[in-house]
């Protein structure tokens, strides 16, 4: 297991540094010039050839790489003498539009991301398992079919669809729910929770379709096994049978793709953050974006891989102990 | 005194799209203790289906019928009554132990399991039973092995899991669906004396179900052979073997390979297939694969073809459903 563990982190370290490398050349090859952007529009040349330096960007790229990864380990400065910036460890740049370390900005909205991703994500394995799993034992009966339409349904509305009808829906017309503001939750959990019920919902009713359908298919699937006809046959209870028996099974496949979910949205969920106005990740990414902050981007983009090669390591191990067959 | 289990007129069917599929057709059996009847069809005979009503595991089947365990009706009886059967009464072990057990349970926890929900032991009684019953059953080293999951144990072994898995709540009755089916031959030999001994020692009333007459041989004192859903004969084992009455039974005899055959003689299958369930001929079922249904005279043909054999005795303890036995009615009686 220790020597699995450290196989598979030494794996997870070789594929950000490739993540690293990909974005970071995609990054060098786009035409347009940060420096030119972080001096801004009356600058002369002489200028910005110092920024130039500054930013280290007169170097040839494998050099700008190499300052990067030293950067993540140990830390930077950006130029030198009086003027000189200092970026600490872990050093994923520092961005133009904010002038603050890459790092910093990631520190300060995560709390929104992971508030966001953890509290949807319980709500849709609420809804998803719960319609999947009723679903599966009631298989063919009317309360199945009715739960798999609506799981359709669901599936089919995009998530910035049913977030607009939300905010007009309970927020507008019904006043039911303030326009969302993130507040800490250690600020006032109750405030936490209600701001943030509006784009838990939104965020769970596009999973929860998708692990509906996927629970129900599993389950079934276990509910078939001969094992389950043996649990009967002992004359076990048939809550015992179902739950012991055919959950336990059943719900192993989920895990799969809720670690790759929910490391995915630890990152940042780009459209709901947007429209809720919340400052997460994905908000953070989505100005990135529209400001040509390269460090931001960059950084946002190494940090959602790291969130979902661990969350694929995480659930690997897991598995582990779920499955007495799965050996490392 | 009545039989440990006895079974009168089962009739089991299933609502398909394409009609009602007549799985079993009227089965009589009785199984007293201390006694192994060997249930012997090939597949879609109706064997199992037989055995799967007689637990209440039909799941989405008609039953009609009787299914009497001691004198008590069990066919009708709710998930709760049939729960205090079920394992405890009637034990059951299947096909293929490996998919049959819980790959996620150690073999201890799925022989304390129902042992503890039976007589509401503790999980510590629960395992030491867990021991007792891997001790009986033959398994070396049982106090480590109880902790070890299904996938630990080789085929025979596992089966023997099974065993003791069934036999934990000391049930009356043992339904062994083709318990040696996937298991090596030399295994298969040491399953079934084990069986055998845990019968001699506890009075237990076997069904062996089987389409292996070898096992049949071995191990039953009565045999039902099924086809179609129906009884075609039914005999103490030695009569069965020495006089098959049934053109089927002797179909299924000779199927047999011989030590003495040469070796490029052929195998001797029964031509054509099994009967449709859903739309059943109005003859006998067999009538359309028997050699001695062709070979008759026309007048005997058509009655083959056109009225149903009542299951009827031959000789005392010898039925067989069939207008041309094999042997002459009363010859032997």
């Amino acid at each position: 297991m220790i020597l699995y563990l450290g196989r598979r982190l030494i794996g997870v370290a070789g594929i950000l540094l490739a993540i690293c490398a990909i974005t970071f050349t995609i990054f060098y090859l786009l035409p347009n010039d940060p420096a030119a952007a972080a001096c801004g529009k009356t600058c002369s040349p002489d200028r910005l050839a110092e920024v130039k330096a500054a930013m280290g960007l007169d170097k040839p790229i494998w050099e700008q790489f190499a300052a990067y990864l030293t950067g993540i380990v140990a830390g930077r400065d950006y130029g030198s003498g009086p003027t000189a910036a200092h970026c600490g460890f872990p050093c994923l740049g520092y961005s133009y539009e904010y002038s603050l370390p890459v790092w910093d900005l990631l520190v300060d909205r995560l709390p929104v991301s992971i508030s966001l991703a953890i509290g949807a994500a319980v709500l849709w394995l609420v809804l998803g398992l719960g319609a999947g799993v009723t679903s599966a034992l009631r298989k063919g009966r009317p309360a199945d079919k009715i739960l798999m339409v609506l799981s359709v349904g669901t599936a089919s509305l995009p998530v910035y669809f049913t977030s607009i009808m939300l905010i007009w829906g309970i927020v507008r017309s019904a006043g039911l729910l303030p326009y969302p503001a993130y507040h800490k939750f250690t600020d006032n959990p109750f405030e936490w929770g209600s701001n943030l019920l509006l784009p838990w919902i939104a965020l769970a009713l596009l999973y929860a379709a998708q692990y509906a359908r996927q629970s129900r298919n599993s389950m079934i699937e276990a509910m078939a096994e001969p094992y389950i006809r043996t649990a009967r046959a002992k004359g076990l209870p048939s809550r015992t049978v179902t739950v012991k028996h055919g959950l336990r099974s059943g719900m192993t496949p989920i895990l799969t793709i809720f670690g790759m979910d929910l490391g995915g949205l630890l990152a940042g969920a780009v459209i709901t953050e947007s429209i809720f106005g919340l400052p997460g990740i994905g908000r953070l990414f989505y100005d990135g974006l529209l400001r040509s902050d390269q460090p931001v981007i960059l950084g946002v983009t190494l940090l959602a891989a790291f969130f979902i090669v661990v969350a694929n390591l995480l659930v690997d191990v897991l598995y582990a102990f779920v499955d007495p067959r799965v050996r490392y | 005194m009545t039989a440990l289990l006895q079974v009168e007129d089962l009739k089991v069917s299933f609502n398909t799209p394409r009609g009602v599929v007549r799985a079993v057709d009227g089965i009589n059996f009785t199984v007293e203790a201390g006694k192994t009847l060997g249930l012997v069809g090939e597949s879609g005979s109706g064997k199992s289906v037989t055995s799967l009503a007689v637990m209440g595991l039909h799941r989405g089947a008609t039953v009609t019928g009787s299914i009497r365990l001691h004198g008590q009706e069990l066919n009708g009886l709710g998930e709760r009554e049939l729960g205090t059967v079920r394992g405890r009464r009637i034990a059951m072990i299947f096909q293929d132990p490996l998919s049959s057990l819980h790959p996620f349970y150690t073999v201890g926890e799925q022989i304390a399991e129902h042992y503890r929900v039976h007589f509401k032991a503790s999980r510590k009684a629960g395992r030491q039973r867990a021991i007792e019953m891997l001790a009986e059953v033959g398994i070396p080293e049982p106090a480590r092995r109880v902790d070890e999951y299904p996938h630990q144990f080789s085929g025979g072994m596992r089966q023997r899991v099974m065993i003791a898995m069934g036999l934990a709540c000391e049930p009356e009755l043992l339904i062994a669906d083709e318990p040696t089916t996937a298991l090596d031959v030399t295994v298969q030999a040491q399953i079934l004396d084990l069986i055998a001994r845990i019968q001699q020692e506890r009075g237990l009333g076997v069904v062996m179900i089987t389409h292996d007459l070898g096992v049949v041989a071995r191990v039953a004192h009565e045999v039902l052979v099924m086809y179609g859903g129906r009884a075609a004969e039914q005999a103490p084992v030695d009569r069965l073997f020495a006089a098959p009455a049934h053109p089927y039974t002797r179909g299924l005899l000779d199927s047999l390979p011989r030590l003495d055959d040469t070796d490029d003689a052929p195998l001797r299958a029964i031509p054509g297939s099994p009967p449709s369930l859903i739309a059943p001929a109005p003859g006998c079922s067999f009538a359309p694969r028997c050699a001695r249904t062709t070979a008759a005279t026309a007048e005997e043909h058509a009655r083959c073809l056109s009225e149903r054999p009542l299951f009827g005795p031959l000789s005392p303890g010898h039925q067989a459903a069939c207008h041309l036995p094999l042997v002459p009615e009363g010859a032997l009686g």
